[in-house]
């Protein structure tokens, strides 16, 4: 026993550091969650008084709060089920291309957005959606009166599962591509000979055997439905469209931090995370039973 | 045709941005600009480079992400290299493993971690926007099964020559690591250039956000001029002036990762495909 310490001490050792850093600022913070059951005060600390349930059945209470969770579900559920098609179709077109330099120049375009961050795309958007901006200024050419995109409420959502789509789905197509290349070459030159066209090729080869793929995909984004995207709704919302653009991080955010009601921005998020971390364990499982998928 | 045209669509924006922020400020509050600039001025950028806020949000930006990334990737191959050893060679691994694992599965939330960040006195410090996230859990795993995809032999017959863990870890893996932490390290390079919602929570003082929080307080008063705008004419003139020159910074925090984007994008696909599809 002493022995195998000794050897084995170096891989301890090195261990520390992340242990040490985790610990303090992924565990620490399980402690803080106890401020959701507290009426908090930071002059108090942890030692706030206790109420119980008091915080969740207030939250639970307001009508803000079941919008709230409808338009974070309402956004979140597009924006996956966009976030799958879009891609999917873009990527069995680019497959169809055969001048290899033409589809790597398309892949490296539409790639391009993923490694902006939401505030650079956010500018970018303020500015091409603002009413003489370009997109407006494209619709006035068809007498189509300027639109705000970002002013009205039953528009609001549907630019951010746009423009959501819009901004990811050159990842999606990567994957894809990288799935449609792993298929046997053999497979097209069988049906070639049984007289199949690229379409019935495409139905009945490709997409089948890019299901697997198109289903890991689908079951691990499940994992996020909570998730309708604080970066992006963050930086483009306004008061003016709140009742349909709030999504429940948004919402944490403003009551949390901006209005300084620490208990009840705690007891939403630990609400969020309790149903989040479940959705994730889940969707890994499935992931796992569906497509042989493992994270380690 | 349609792929064309698709693809346009993801880039034209920019083009857009970057005829703007080239265009005169009457030009583009007259909606005239397109894809090219119309009464070409650099006026926008010398305003953005003329010092200030911008300047010294891009240096804090750099040196977080060289900070940052450098600390990510010492504790990703600290963590990944003992974990990438059996139960047998590393008593209480799959107990270390589930502590990281909880991490990606479950967090204290916005406001726990803010209070952590307060007790520890890091506010206005750096660490702040380091240090919460020094292990990526992620990128540790993609390494950790890259390290278990190597032959053995390889750290076998160094340690029958005589080398110890760290030896091994130093000298014989950390060569063999290098295309797996081009992949992660990249993953931290663009995490921490494009991050801005730490930066503008634990950061009290303006000068010490990074750039893409500097860049998130523009978008938020232009926002704000724009809401009061619909009564105020001269404040939307201003705000008409503004833009030209919010365009040329945006762009600019854009520029970085441009530049570095075909280098990055063979690295990206790698870890892609290493992250999601075979696992």
């Amino acid at each position: 026993m002493l022995r195998k310490w000794k050897q084995q001490s170096p891989y301890h050792l090195m261990l520390i550091p992340s242990l040490v850093l985790v610990f303090i600022f992924s565990y620490i913070p399980f402690y803080g969650l106890i401020i959701a059951f507290q009426k908090y005060n930071p002059g108090l600390g942890f030692n706030s008084p206790w109420v119980g349930w008091d915080n969740f059945s207030h939250v639970f209470s307001q009508p803000n709060f079941v919008r709230t969770i409808w338009n974070t579900l309402y956004m979140s559920v597009f924006k996956i089920i966009g976030g799958i098609i879009v891609p999917v179709i873009f990527a069995l077109l680019l497959n169809e291309v055969l001048n290899s330099g033409v589809k790597r120049t398309f892949q490296t375009l539409v790639y391009i957005p993923n490694f902006l961050s939401w505030v650079i795309m956010a500018g970018i958007m303020l500015d091409i959606l603002s009413s003489d901006g370009i997109i407006n200024t494209f619709l006035g050419v068809f007498g189509i009166a300027p639109i705000s995109f970002l002013g009205t409420p039953s528009i609001f959502p549907w630019t951010m599962i746009v423009s959501d789509i819009w901004k990811g789905f050159g990842f999606g197509t990567v994957v894809y591509l990288a799935a449609l290349t792993s298929i046997d070459p053999g497979l097209y030159e069988a049906a070639v000979i049984d007289g199949a066209k690229r379409w019935k090729q495409t139905i009945y080869i490709t997409l089948p055997l890019l299901m697997p793929t198109i289903v890991l995909m689908t079951v691990l984004s499940l994992g996020n439905v909570l998730n309708a995207g604080f970066d992006q709704i963050y930086n483009l919302y306004s008061p003016v469209v709140y009742q349909t653009g709030d999504i429940i991080d948004t919402y944490v955010y403003r009551l949390g931090i901006q209005q300084a009601q620490y208990s009840i921005g705690t007891a939403v998020g630990l609400f969020k995370s309790i149903i989040s971390s479940v959705l994730v364990a889940v969707s890994y499982f499935l992931a796992y039973r569906v497509a042989g998928y493992r994270i380690f | 045709m349609i792929l064309l045209l698709i693809s346009l669509l993801c880039i034209l924006p920019f083009i857009n941005l970057l005829a703007v922020s080239f265009s005169s400020s009457s030009a583009v509050s007259a909606g005239s600009v397109t894809f090219w600039p119309v009464e070409f001025t650099t006026k926008a950028y010398e305003f953005a480079l003329s010092g200030g806020s911008f300047f010294s949000s891009l240096w804090v930006a750099i040196q977080r992400t060289v900070l940052g990334t450098f600390v990510n990737l010492v504790l990703i191959v600290l963590t990944a290299y003992p974990l990438s050893k059996s139960k047998q060679k590393l008593m209480g691994r799959n107990i270390y493993m589930g502590f990281f694992i909880v991490t990606m599965l479950f967090s204290g939330g916005l406001i726990p971690t803010y209070l952590v960040v307060v007790k520890m006195g890091l506010i206005d410090s750096i660490w702040s926007l380091i240090l919460p996230g020094a292990l990526p859990v992620f990128s540790m795993i993609i390494l950790m099964n890259f390290i278990r995809g190597l032959p053995e032999e390889i750290e076998e017959s160094a340690i029958i020559d005589g080398a110890g863990p760290v030896q091994v870890l130093l000298r014989i893996l950390l060569p063999l690591l290098k295309p797996a932490l081009a992949t992660v390290g990249l993953f931290s390079i663009v995490g921490h250039w494009n991050s801005w919602f730490d930066g503008i929570i634990y950061m009290n003082n303006p000068a010490n956000y990074p750039l893409q929080s500097y860049l998130q307080t523009l978008l938020q008063s232009f926002e704000q001029i724009m809401l009061k705008s619909g009564s105020d004419y001269t404040q939307l003139l201003s705000m008409m002036n503004a833009r030209t020159g919010r365009a040329a910074q945006m762009f600019l925090g854009a520029i970085p990762i441009l530049l570095v984007y075909p280098f990055l994008q063979k690295y990206f696909t790698k870890g892609l495909v290493l992250g999601s599809v075979k696992g």
